[in-house]
């Protein structure tokens, strides 16, 4: 049983920074070494789980979409949360108004929506919170 | 005295924030408190010995531990051995254990 919990504040949009790369990292480590995380997805964070990205086929190289196997977000995510749908458990809440202002409501399986104080809630009840912020 | 951790992601030589890091860091060190810098994304790129003015060396003196993330070095195709002295290659589940304890605070940069 799991008994720590972890929670992420992310707020870069999907393809901008290599802190998406390194959070879900995180995510990844925290999970394997049975903590539970949550993470309260704000701004542009929200479309990271977004279930209508596609992959796209490399014009430059000349590969199609299955030789190029180009990664989405939105992947990365689902793959996260089925590492944690039990024990340890992975909590993802998009922020609402956010979600609203983007149009980003096609999410991928088992993403929640809320708000800040959802962020709050869950900071108080982790053993540490770690805020991403965008540059 | 407190623990504290930095995850310096910003390349200094792109951005001067990174005497927040020295400042920052340095005085929390010198007011008796646990500290350690851990280097990701383009914040490795001060790790290098052949990085001219790296702030780091400066952090080392001061006792502050010094990490950087594999994965960071090994995309950018910095070796261990061209790590400046101080600084250890770690995995992120250095950073993971850092968070898992309580009442150390971890400040992302």
């Amino acid at each position: 049983m799991a008994e720590k919990t972890l929670t992420i504040a992310l707020m870069d949009p999907p393809y901008e920074s290599a802190n998406t790369t390194t959070a879900m990292r995180i995510i990844a480590a925290a999970l394997k070494k049975q903590i539970h995380v949550n993470v309260f997805a704000y701004e542009g964070a929200v479309c990271l789980p977004i279930s209508d990205q596609s992959p796209h086929a490399n014009p430059v190289k000349g590969t199609t979409v299955e030789e190029e196997d180009h990664p989405t977000t939105q992947k990365f995510v689902s793959a996260l949360l089925e590492m944690g749908k039990e024990d340890p458990r992975l909590t993802w809440v998009n922020c609402g108004l956010c979600v609203d202002e983007r149009g980003a409501n096609n999410v991928v399986e088992g993403v929640k929506r809320g708000s800040p104080a959802d962020f709050l809630k869950m900071a108080q009840e982790s053993t540490n919170t770690l805020v991403i912020p965008t540059k | 005295m407190s623990s504290y951790v930095f995850v310096e992601s910003r390349d200094p030589f792109e951005s001067r924030d990174a005497r927040f890091i020295v400042e920052t860091a340095t005085a929390l060190k010198q007011r008796g408190n646990s500290v350690a810098v851990f280097l990701v994304q383009n914040g490795v790129l001060a790790a290098r010995r052949n990085a001219l003015n790296s702030h780091l060396p400066a952090l080392a003196q001061a006792g502050i531990t010094l990490l950087a993330d594999d994965f960071s070095l090994c995309e950018r195709g910095i070796q261990e051995s061209e790590l400046l002295p101080g600084i250890q290659q770690a995995s992120i589940d250095s950073l993971v254990d850092a968070l898992a304890q309580e009442k150390t605070k971890v400040i992302w940069h």
